[in-house]
């Protein structure tokens, strides 16, 4: 019986070992917030991203200062204030596509898992779409961010007004690891 | 009954092993990353200290309105409402040509004089260097009229002072930045007997109360014997960030706002209570709009 047991437990690790992962180094990550007195836009071209297309698993890292505002002070405050990139570098997701099928071609998938912004971590379920091809994979996705699920404070005093609601958009293009 | 207890432990481990294969993909994904030098931003909230400048430059495409006041002394008392009957103010224009490259124009109502500088950012504080080092340089040219017969009306030298200044700070943690401040004021025409040239150390502090809030402290000691009446610059000040603008309230015993002012011709006793309240505020404007 143990036996089995071992060769089970192995099979399981040789499954992942042997998946067919695919990675981006290049990610776009772009955020809006729609407000009465200005629209305040910033991209992220260097979002890091890892899929398994064999489980349907993905995680993505993207770099709080690699976000490029219109107005360089934006950026700063955006930094220094809101997002505190010294203390949390990072947004992460670390997430699974709901009953992968595994299947080549496009479809519009569920994505389940937990995105981490500004040292909050938090459950979320997304819909994107992926395009799986041997040699390419593309996935994006809009999802709504709450700015205050994520700890992010927003002074009563500012002359930006910025929405609680911000709209993350995300696209990645994977090669083959 | 050994059946479902194995397949139970196949199935948990399985399931263990889906979660781990997740945190994996992210060691993975962290392995292939390229290490971040470390470029430390926001030392200083604002271009200036307080009197002074920090090594903070504006970047590329921004223009910066900057107005300051200085009132009069505190201890003049009620009769001038703690000296803000009199008021004196500096307009600036202030640009980035560069990221690095920074220049200004201003106009001080003391002594109306006409300033310009160019400011520029030769190292950045990262994980391979340890500060952050800005070269100041700036000229003041007295504007006021002057009777025939002295050495200003006959020559336009005459009104002229220069100041050099390298800027050294280090953002210590996300709280505090300290800054040192070398410098030389050098008049074309210094007041009674002294010297053309004044030598300088500065030195300047910023504690971060809160996100917004942040206190300052600058002073700057003269290295020469005081000439009569004349005292070193220390101001203290607090800062306030609302989004665009950069509002910093300052006490200080200089009234000037200007380097060579300032640094050289102050002559209040900060701790005699000669001192002037007074405020920086700055609007800016972004010229190139896109990013970088």
């Amino acid at each position: 019986m143990n036996k089995y047991l071992l060769i089970l437990v192995l099979l399981g690790l040789s499954f992942t070992a042997t998946a067919q992962k695919y990675q981006s180094n290049n990610g776009y990550v772009k955020f809006f917030s729609e407000a009465k007195l200005e629209d305040i836009t910033a991209e992220n071209e260097t979002a890091r991203s890892i899929i398994d297309m064999e489980t349907g698993e993905l995680v993505y890292s993207v770099t709080i200062t690699d976000f490029q505002f219109e107005k360089s002070l934006m950026q700063e405050h955006f930094n220094e204030n809101y997002l505190e990139s010294e203390k949390y570098p990072k947004s992460t997701l670390s997430a699974k596509i709901v009953d992968w099928n595994g299947e080549k071609g496009e479809q519009t998938v569920k994505v389940a898992g937990e995105l981490t912004i500004h040292g909050v971590t938090k459950k979320v379920e997304l819909e994107g779409n992926i395009s799986y091809q041997d040699d390419l994979v593309k996935v994006s996705a809009k999802f709504p961010v709450a700015l205050k699920d994520y700890k992010v404070k927003i002074p009563k005093i500012v002359f930006y007004n910025i929405a609680e609601v911000v709209d993350v958009t995300v696209a990645f293009e994977y090669k083959p690891l | 009954m050994k059946k479902i207890i194995t397949l139970l432990a196949v199935v948990t481990l399985m399931a263990f092993n889906q979660t781990f294969a997740q945190s994996e993909l992210m060691d993975l994904l962290s392995s292939t990353e390229e290490p971040d030098e470390g470029v430390v931003t926001a030392t200083f909230k604002s271009t200036r200290l307080l009197n002074g400048h920090s090594i903070e430059t504006r970047t590329n495409g921004t223009l910066e309105f900057v107005i300051g006041h200085r009132f009069g002394r505190i201890n003049d008392g009620i009769s001038q409402l703690y000296g803000l009957d009199q008021a004196f103010v500096r307009f600036a224009l202030e640009y980035g040509v560069t990221d690095r490259l920074n220049v200004g124009l201003g106009r001080s109502s003391f002594g109306k004089v006409l300033d310009s500088f160019a400011k520029y950012k030769i190292l950045k504080q990262s994980n391979s260097m340890p500060v952050t080092l800005t070269g100041l340089t700036t000229i003041a040219i007295d504007t006021r009229e002057f009777p025939d017969g002295t050495p200003e009306s006959d020559e336009f030298n005459f009104r002229i002072d220069y100041t050099y200044q390298m800027l050294l700070a280090r953002k210590i943690n996300s709280e505090v930045s300290v800054q040192l401040m070398p410098t030389l004021v050098h008049r074309n025409l210094a007041p009674g007997s002294e010297d053309n040239d004044v030598f300088l150390l500065g030195a300047g502090a910023r504690f971060k109360a809160s996100n917004r809030v942040a206190v300052d402290v600058e002073y700057y000691h003269q290295m020469r014997d005081l000439p009569e009446n004349i005292e070193n610059a220390l101001a203290v000040g607090v800062e306030i960030e609302t989004g665009g603008h950069v509002f910093q309230l300052i006490f200080s015993n200089a009234v000037q706002m200007i380097e060579k002012g300032f640094l050289t011709e102050t002559s209040g006793n900060f701790f005699d209570g000669d001192i002037h309240f007074g405020f920086n505020i700055s609007r800016v404007f972004n010229l190139k709009a896109g990013k970088e």
